[in-house]
C-alpha cells in the first residue's frame, strides 16, 4: 500500500466513522475497514471507480466534492479525507469549510508545489513541472489550484483552522513539520499530510 | 399456455387494512420463485415489478410464452445468480396474473370487481407481500430489489420494515411521484376510459374490452420509457416497407408501426381495469408526504445496506429524483451507495441488456453475499 495511504490510516482512530472524499478504487476505504474497523462512505466521480468499489462491497457514492458534500449533515463522520484533490476543485476554500462541517477532522493531502525540484524545473526549464505527482501538462492538468506546504500552512493560520498534524512525506521518508522546520520541509518533501480540525 | 388459476398462489387469511380505509382478508397473492432457499434461509431476494410487469421475472413466462421480463439479469450464473440466490416474486394486489384485483370475482355479485375494487397503494401492495416472508418462514432477506414501480416498493418495503432486509436495491425510481409522472398516467387511463367498451370498468376481458384505449395508453407510456437519442438511432425517419410516404394515415414511418405493435402486443396480456388501479398507486406514492415532509425519517436508524442506481437518459425517474434518495438516506445517516449508469436506452434501461447495469448489480450482491 502506498505510503501514504499508511499515513493517513494512523492518523484514524478505530471504529470511528470517515467519509473518504475522492475515494478512486477504495483501497484506502477497504484498508480502514479491515484494520481499523472504520465505518466508511465514498464520493467518487469515476463511474468506473465507482463500480469497482462496489464491488469490494463499500459504499461509495457517484459524485464529486463540490456539488454532493453539502448532501452530508453536520459533523456526521469523525474523518473527512481528501488525498490530493484539493487543487483541482474550482473553491478549494468552500472544499475545506464543508469538509469542517460535515466532519470533527480532516485529513488533507497535497504535492507539494514548493519541492525543490519543482523549482528547480521551472526555473532552469523555464516550462510547467512534470512529474510523479504532477504527471500531466499544462494544457490537460485537472490541477486548478496548485499550492506549497507552506501555502497550506498559511492558509489554515489564516482561517482559524487547528493544524493538529503537519506530516512531510519524501519518498518513503516520514517527518513532523513545525514552525521552525517549515522552510525546509517546503523544499525538500513532495507531500504534505495534514490533520486539520476548526479551532 | 398456463391457466391463471393454476399459478402459484398463496391466500392471505389475516386482514390486511388498506390506506383507502377498507379491510380485505382471505385474497390471493400469486408468485413465483427461483433457485433455492438454503437451511439458514438467508439467501431470499424479494424482486418487485414494475408497472406492466408480473411474477415470471425470468424464464419462460407460462402465461405469454415470452421470456420474463428480467431474463438479463436473473438466472444460474447470472448477475443475479440464481445458484445462489432465492429469488421471489409476487404479482401485485391490483394486478391481473393471479393476484386480487379488479379481476377478481367479487363474493358479494358474483360478478369481477371492474371499479368497485378498491383504490390500492404502493404501501397496500408491499403489506401483502410480506405475508411471503411468513409463508417462507424467512426472517430477513438478503435483499428486496426492483426498477420503476418495483423501486418504489423497496422504498416503502424498507420504510415499513426496516429490519427485514440486508441490503435494497432501488433502481430508477423516486420517492415522490411527480406532476410530470402523474400527467402521463392520467394520459393513459383517460384513453382507456375513453374507449366506449371500457363501460364504467363493466367489460369482459377478451370479448368487449377497451383494447384500443389500453393501446394508445401503452403506446404513450412507451415513448416515456426510451430516450430521444434511443429513439433517434433506432428509428430516425425510417420508412415502414415502403420506399416513400403514402400520403395517408397509415404507420409510414417505422416508430409508428413498432408503438402499434407495443400497443397491441400489450393488450394481449394486460388488463384495462389493472391498468387504471396501478398506475393510480404511482400516483399516490409519496413517501416524503407519509414522512412529514422529511423522507429521512423513513430511513431513520436503518441497518440496511442500500444500493440506488439510475440511466443518464432516464427522464421518467431522472438521475436528480434518484439522488434525493441518496441525499436523504445520507441525511439519516444509512450506508448508500450509488452510481449513475450510462445509457441511451432511457428509463427502460433498467429491463434491458446495459452491461454496465447487470455488472453493477453483480458487484453490489456478490461482494455482500461474501458477508453471509
Amino acid at each position: 500500500m502506498k505510503k501514504e495511504f499508511q499515513i493517513i490510516s494512523e492518523l484514524v482512530k478505530n471504529n470511528s466513522r470517515v467519509l473518504d472524499v475522492g475515494c478512486g478504487d477504495g483501497i484506502l476505504m477497504k484498508y480502514l475497514k479491515d484494520n481499523k474497523n472504520v465505518d466508511s462512505r465514498g464520493l467518487e466521480i469515476s463511474k468506473e471507480k465507482v463500480q469497482m468499489c462496489i464491488a469490494e462491497g463499500l459504499s461509495v457514492i457517484e459524485g464529486n466534492a463540490e456539488d454532493d458534500l453539502k448532501q452530508f449533515p453536520d459533523l456526521s463522520f469523525e474523518y473527512a479525507i481528501l488525498g490530493q484533490t484539493l487543487q483541482a476543485f474550482y473553491k478549494p476554500e468552500k472544499v475545506i469549510d464543508d469538509l469542517l462541517r460535515v466532519s470533527k477532522k480532516a485529513i488533507i493531502t497535497i504535492p507539494n508545489f514548493g519541492y525543490w525540484k519543482i523549482r528547480i524545473h521551472l526555473l532552469l526549464k523555464g516550462t510547467m513541472p512534470v512529474n510523479k505527482h504532477l504527471p500531466n501538462e499544462w494544457y490537460n492538468t485537472p490541477n486548478l489550484h496548485m499550492c506549497t506546504i507552506k501555502d497550506f500552512v498559511n492558509f489554515c493560520n489564516k482561517k482559524n483552522i487547528n493544524l493538529v498534524r503537519s506530516i512531510a512525506l519524501h519518498e518513503e521518508t516520514v517527518s513532523e513539520i513545525n514552525n521552525k522546520n517549515l522552510n525546509v520541509k517546503n523544499l525538500f518533501s513532495e507531500l504534505g499530510i495534514f490533520l486539520v480540525e476548526k479551532k | 399456455m398456463k391457466k391463471i388459476e393454476e399459478l402459484k398462489t398463496i391466500i392471505v387469511e389475516k386482514p390486511l387494512k388498506l390506506d383507502c380505509g377498507k379491510t380485505i382478508s382471505n385474497f390471493p397473492l400469486a408468485y413465483e420463485t427461483y433457485g433455492k432457499l438454503n437451511e439458514k434461509k438467508n439467501n431470499a431476494i424479494l424482486a418487485f415489478h414494475a408497472l406492466t410487469g408480473d411474477q415470471f421475472v425470468t424464464g419462460k413466462n407460462p402465461i405469454t410464452n415470452k421470456s420474463g421480463w428480467w431474463s438479463h439479469l436473473v438466472g444460474p450464473g447470472k448477475a443475479v445468480d440464481t445458484n445462489k440466490f432465492f429469488v421471489i416474486c409476487a404479482n401485485v394486489i391490483g394486478g391481473c396474473i393471479g393476484s386480487y384485483g379488479p379481476n377478481s370475482i367479487d363474493p358479494n355479485t358474483k360478478k369481477k370487481y371492474g371499479t368497485n375494487f378498491p383504490i390500492i397503494t404502493i404501501n397496500d401492495m408491499v403489506n401483502a407481500q410480506y405475508n411471503l416472508l411468513e409463508y417462507f418462514k424467512i426472517d430477513q432477506l438478503f435483499s428486496v430489489m426492483g426498477g420503476s414501480m418495483g423501486g418504489m416498493q423497496v422504498l416503502q418495503f424498507v420504510a415499513n420494515f426496516p429490519n427485514k432486509s440486508k441490503t435494497a436495491i432501488p433502481i430508477a425510481c423516486t420517492a415522490s411521484h411527480s406532476a410530470q409522472n402523474i400527467a402521463l398516467n392520467e394520459l393513459g387511463r383517460q384513453a382507456i376510459m375513453a374507449d366506449n367498451n371500457w363501460n364504467k370498468g363493466d367489460y369482459l376481458e377478451g370479448e368487449n374490452s377497451p383494447d384500443k384505449g389500453l393501446s394508445v395508453a401503452r403506446m404513450a407510456a412507451h415513448i416515456t420509457y426510451l430516450s430521444k437519442k434511443g429513439l433517434q438511432e433506432k428509428f430516425g425517419r425510417k420508412l415502414q416497407e415502403r420506399d416513400d410516404l403514402k400520403f395517408s394515415f397509415d404507420a409510414d414511418f417505422q416508430i409508428e408501426s413498432y408503438l402499434r405493435h407495443q400497443g397491441s402486443a400489450f393488450v394481449d396480456r394486460f388488463d384495462a381495469n389493472s391498468y387504471l388501479y396501478i398506475t393510480r398507486a404511482m400516483d399516490y406514492f409519496d413517501l416524503v408526504k407519509q414522512y412529514d415532509g422529511n423522507l429521512s425519517n423513513a430511513f431513520k436508524d436503518s441497518k440496511v445496506k442500500f444500493f440506488i442506481i439510475s440511466f443518464t437518459s432516464d427522464w421518467l425517474y431522472p438521475t436528480s429524483e434518484n439522488k434525493e434518495i441518496v441525499i436523504a438516506l445520507n441525511a439519516a445517516g444509512a450506508n448508500v451507495g450509488f452510481i449513475e449508469i450510462a445509457s441511451d436506452k432511457g428509463h427502460d434501461s433498467f429491463l434491458l441488456e446495459v452491461p454496465e447495469f447487470l455488472k453493477s448489480i453483480n458487484n453490489f450482491l456478490e461482494a455482500n453475499y461474501i458477508n453471509l
